[in-house]
């Protein structure tokens, strides 16, 4: 519980700064999202204060849109991308062999905190299918020797 | 003179390793002491050959690829820089056969400039239709998009020039020009790579329907799932400033034209408009019920323009052009060019911008070269998620907004996704059903519930409990998500499904587990 009070000023920080826009909520939202990772519990009730909502009204923004998570986020986050052009090269064999290398499930995140796995609903990358994300890293054409040797490089790095 | 090389910084071409290729080459650059000015272009889409390197020579600008960073110092001991004889080179870019018969209107500069660079822009014809809009009136301006046939590229294909009129008629004191950049079609990657190698043509295009209709706010609603198109976008947009072609002063013509890019985050309805807009507003991405239309009561309840990214980006070319210019390729009411993306299980997969009137068969073999399997191809799907799945009996179809719909399908935003015959129609008919549940806004019940719906009878019949009476079911389910929802979502959802079962209902069998 020790990091609630430097989180509860980021957000407060982060409202104040923003509020004064037009439809300022996603901005806030993705603001806090990109400094703490994710949007805690906590953060709901700060930001519906400094907007004048309601908390249902911040809470149903937050889970509205799959991009907030509401958890914390493994070190990196792969994303493997399942829309069909994706498919139509394999991705479903691609999701089981991440899932089996990973150890986890979509939406999950390792237990050693290092990786989190989600699923994305296409990338932008169609002609050069298979396509996955890592912290925001685009890769292409991605077989499972790819995906391991990239795996095995976030295992390295910090 | 240092020597002009150009590495795609494209995110398509970036995921192939153009980073580590445009970082092989400064080094060996330096190692070996040669004066070279890299160029981060973006993609001419010919993602086949990417990383495709391109370097300026005597002759014209000669490209290589498919280029790995362990091919960089065999380049540079054929002597790539001055267009030296490898293995990969392709000779002059614009030779290349792929792209040779290309028509890039829209696209003319993608990966040809430096995206970030004004001036590069300018050079290239960038501005010269904003100049000619100043030169006009309103109305005029209206007119010359109206008569170049211009439709909305994002997927609805309704008159651009007629929702412009409708927004210059309102008589408010604030209204709004929006570009829908939630390209969330699976097989469509024109936006991002517009975004991302010319995104001032973006820029100049919104700017001039700001002119146009009275506008002076401007917002690119972008999808989250696009970084590197939004990092492009704000050196973009930061140089227009500075150049005084956005703000207070538009090109010193005294008017004012401020623009701002808005990130949305993972949800494909907000592509659709009134969700966007709700979405732009800081809600939740919930479609809004029509009349009215966002052209009278849109973002913040004020007028508002929600055009696609290649709808906005193909205006400072027919005004540079003119109408007619415009107007004078295409067929029937599918007017200009149309960029072509050509997806998934294919040899040759890209970008083509043509004339409308190719057939699919000509773009999956000719331009294609068949599916990247080597096997035969026995599906494709037009116009993303929401698009029907076509046979290879109807291959002889022209893609063409007329034409498409002609046999039930769709254009969309123009996306080709091609399947070999290892698919299982069954299994992406449950997956379209899945994508709505996942997607569905919760608005309405037919799609909301019905989708969930789907996704079971589908288990059910591909388990064959019931099959014939499932079946049934299932069509029945699909008529009332069509009538029943509230917009396409819900709406287009069955028609991949109703295509499937229509096409390949021998794949709607009991399998094996």
């Amino acid at each position: 519980m020790q990091t609630l009070v430097p989180e509860t000023d980021i957000v407060k920080r982060i409202v104040a700064e923003r509020r004064g826009r037009p439809g300022p909520l996603l901005e806030i939202l993705h603001a806090i999202q990109g400094e703490l990772g994710y949007i805690p519990g906590g953060a709901v009730p700060l930001v519906a204060q400094g907007l004048n909502l309601s908390r249902a009204e911040v809470h149903g923004v937050v889970t509205f849109y799959h991009y907030f998570r509401r958890s914390r986020p493994g070190t990196h986050t792969v994303q493997i991308c399942r829309a069909e052009s994706c498919q139509s090269m394999g991705a479903e064999a691609l999701a089981e062999h991440a899932r089996t290398r990973l150890g986890i499930d979509f939406h999950e995140t390792t237990a050693n905190g290092r990786f989190s796995l989600e699923p994305i609903y296409c990338l932008g990358n169609c002609a050069c299918s298979p396509a996955i994300m890592i912290d925001g890293q685009l890769h292409g054409r991605v077989t499972p020797e790819r995906f391991d040797a990239l795996i095995a490089a976030g295992e390295k790095a910090k | 003179m240092s020597t002009v090389v150009y590495v795609p910084g494209d995110a398509g071409a970036l995921s192939l390793g153009a980073g580590e290729v445009a970082q092989a080459i400064s080094a060996e650059a330096r190692e070996r002491g040669a004066d070279i000015a890299l160029v981060r272009n973006g993609s001419r889409g010919v993602y086949w050959l990417e990383p495709l390197v391109e370097v300026e020579t005597e002759a014209g600008r000669m490209a290589y690829g498919p280029v790995s960073a362990a091919d960089v110092p065999g380049l540079f001991g054929a002597d790539f820089l001055h267009g030296g004889v490898h293995p990969l080179a392709h000779g002059v870019t614009d030779s290349i056969p792929w792209l040779h018969g290309q028509q890039r209107l829209t696209f003319e500069r993608v990966g040809v400039v430096d995206p970030t660079s004004l001036a590069d822009y300018v050079k290239h014809g960038g501005y010269r239709g904003l100049t000619r809009a100043l030169s006009m009136s309103a109305a005029d301006i209206v007119q010359a998009v109206t008569a170049s046939g211009l439709r909305g590229r994002g997927g609805a294909a309704f008159p651009t020039g007629i929702k412009w009129k409708t927004v210059l008629d309102q008589r408010t004191a604030q209204k709004y020009i929006t570009c829908n950049a939630d390209e969330g079609d699976s097989g469509t990657f024109a936006d991002r790579m517009l975004m991302e190698g010319d995104p001032l043509s973006l820029i100049e295009g919104m700017t001039i329907a700001g002119i146009a209709v009275g506008a002076t706010q401007g917002y690119i609603y972008l999808r989250v799932e696009y970084p590197h198109a939004l990092r492009t976008l704000q050196s973009a947009l930061a140089a227009a400033t500075q150049g005084r072609y956005l703000g207070s002063d538009v090109a010193g013509s005294g008017k004012r034209f401020d623009l701002e890019v808005r990130v949305g985050a993972g949800a494909y309805i907000c592509g659709e408009e009134t969700s966007m807009l709700e979405s732009l507003e800081g809600k939740r991405g919930e479609i809004r019920v029509r009349p009215p239309l966002p052209a009278i009561k849109g973002l913040f309840g004020q007028p508002t323009i929600v055009n696609n990214v290649i709808t906005l980006a193909s205006v400072p070319w027919i005004l540079d052009h003119g109408a007619d210019a415009y107007a004078n390729f295409g067929t029937g009411k599918s007017r200009g060019t149309l960029p072509i993306q050509l997806a998934g299980n294919i040899r040759r997969g890209g970008l083509i911008e043509r004339a409308f009137g190719l057939t699919l068969r000509e773009l999956l073999y000719d331009y294609g070269g068949g599916s990247a399997t080597g096997r035969p191809i026995r599906t494709v799907q037009v116009g993303g998620p929401l698009g029907a799945y076509i046979p290879a009996s109807q291959f002889d179809t022209a893609v063409d907004y007329e034409a498409l719909s002609g046999i039930g399908a769709l254009l969309g935003h123009g996306g080709i996704v091609v399947f070999d015959d290892s698919v299982d129609m069954a299994h992406m008919a449950r997956y379209a059903m899945e994508f709505c549940a996942i997607e569905s806004c919760g608005k309405c019940t037919p799609c909301r519930i019905g989708s969930t719906r789907g996704v079971e009878v589908i288990e059910r019949i591909i388990q064959g409990i019931d099959a014939e009476r499932n079946v049934q079911l299932l069509e029945e389910l699909c008529d009332t998500m069509v009538q029943g929802s509230l917009c396409g979502l819900g709406g287009m959802a069955p028609f991949p499904v109703q295509s499937a079962l229509k096409y390949f209902r021998e794949d709607f069998r009991a399998r094996a587990k």
